[in-house]
């Protein structure tokens, strides 16, 4: 069921994603919900499971978008590993810190993308794409983590395996 | 590497991490050689989320057209005096275009534009979703290779060159659009005939601009408002094709070439429909 559920909320996302806020919003910033959506559940569940989200996340991707096969699959991967190594310090409800792995994801994702897509055709100017893609990119998405993240939390609270039950958040015991 | 990405908590992180890491470069690799490994997967998701895309793009309009209907009284009036003052101004510069047009079709005889792309087939079809991340500018159409549409035929919307088909799936396609970061199209200018590259390039995106290079102008006819359209060398795109009009020319630092920018013909920002070209561009390769 909880499976279930998370394909329902990765493949929403991806619908989104690539419509209304693309159509809405602005006219080439939307906010990254795939990420979110890997970056919570590595660090809800783990590596492994912000591993796979991340895969499947980055192969919907480069199923209808993108040049190279498994191009963005890497990428997320790599971000699901990442979350995932963040998993020892979620105890609870707390946003900040999904709020901080969101942000140096998307920032390192999209430098990522720059350099290997970009720099490396002599577009030099990172200061001008940084402004107006890379920044509203992460403001617009860290946004949406406050709303996607609850929806996922919630989720994962109804349907886990009740592994972490007794741990107490670390911020908690200040 | 296994040790240190290895920790006792998450057991059979660090080997997973290798064999994800593999089967996606390994992915990456095959592309490189051939796109079969793509496509019986692309024709399976096509089915499950291109008929959404449609669904909620029909739902955003069926909004656009309801939310128009709400505006207030006070907003009307305020508009309609400002409308009959713009009549009265547009009613002189119709009468000069009037005069602007008969010089215009003069002039394009003179030209010669090649304007047989108007008989060409095309299909239309509607724009219903659009690259998610935030680098690129490629959209996917609701029709596909079950519509005939192919990888290479041309794009066009208002009488514009929009782009070209780069991926079919059975009831989808995408589009790469001429604004594209990586676009370049082989393009002609009309009142000399000289070629020139059309680049798109994301830095000049919100100025809705895109660039051309190595014009050879030693005369200096090429002005501001000269058409640019696709030349009859390019090997994707079918001749003739109204790309935009030079908005500036620049001497290149070489004096030999000039380069510059020019407005496209299609406004990028807000593409609903469009018309694919059913012909494909005829090469050595497809000839025989």
């Amino acid at each position: 069921m909880r499976k279930f559920l998370l394909g329902l909320i990765l493949w929403a996302s991806f619908l989104l994603q690539t419509t209304v806020f693309k159509n809405l919003v602005f006219t080439n910033v939307a906010p990254n919900l795939l990420l979110i959506v890997t970056v919570s559940s590595g660090f809800m569940r783990g590596r492994k499971e912000g591993m796979l989200i991340g895969f499947f996340s980055g192969l919907l991707i480069d199923l209808f978008y993108g040049s190279f096969f498994g191009y963005y699959a890497l990428l997320y991967v790599l971000i699901g590993f990442f979350a995932g190594s963040f998993w020892d310090v979620f105890f609870d409800k707390d946003i900040k810190m999904p709020l901080i792995l969101v942000g140096i994801s998307d920032l390192a994702l999209n430098l990522v993308i720059y350099a290997t897509r970009f720099l490396i055709r002599g577009r030099f100017r990172l200061d001008v794409y940084m402004v107006e893609i890379i920044l509203p990119e992460i403001v617009f998405t860290m946004l949406m983590t406050l709303i996607l993240y609850r929806i996922i939390y919630a989720v994962n609270h109804r349907f886990q395996d009740r592994s972490k039950e007794g741990r107490h958040s670390l911020w908690a015991k200040e | 590497m296994d040790k240190k990405l290895e920790n006792n908590k998450q057991p059979g992180s660090g080997r997973m991490l290798v064999v994800l890491v593999i089967i996606c470069l390994g992915l990456m690799a095959a592309t490189l050689v051939s796109d079969f490994v793509a496509d019986p997967v692309r024709a399976g998701a096509g089915y499950v989320i291109t008929p959404f895309q449609n669904g909620i793009n029909q739902i955003g309009k069926f909004i656009d057209k309801q939310l128009s209907g709400f505006r207030d009284t006070k907003a009307l009036v305020e508009e309609n005096k400002t409308l009959q003052k713009r009549i009265e101004e547009l009613m002189e510069d119709n009468n000069q275009t009037i005069l602007d047009v008969q010089e215009l079709e003069r002039l394009q005889e003179l030209y010669k534009l090649d304007r047989s792309y108007l008989e060409y087939t095309k299909i239309p079809a509607e724009v219903i979703s659009r690259d998610p991340g935030s680098w690129y500018s490629t959209f996917v159409i609701n029709r596909g290779a079950a519509d005939g549409i192919q990888e290479g035929m041309n794009v066009l919307a208002g009488g514009g060159l929009v782009g070209i088909v780069t991926k079919t799936g059975q009831n989808w396609a995408e589009v790469q659009s001429i604004i594209h970061d990586e676009s370049s199209v082989s393009a002609m200018v009309v009142p000399t005939q000289e070629n020139c590259i059309v680049k798109g390039n994301l830095q000049r995106m919100d100025t809705g601009l895109l660039e051309f290079s190595g014009l050879k102008d030693d005369d200096n006819l090429v002005k501001e408002g000269a058409a640019i359209v696709t030349s009859a060398i390019s090997s994707q795109y079918l001749p003739g094709l109204l790309i935009g009009y030079v908005a500036d020319v620049q001497d290149d630092p070489n004096k030999l070439t000039k380069s510059g920018t020019l407005t496209p013909a299609v406004s990028f920002r807000n593409i609903r429909e469009v018309l694919v070209i059913r012909e494909l561009k005829q090469t050595k390769e497809n000839s025989n």
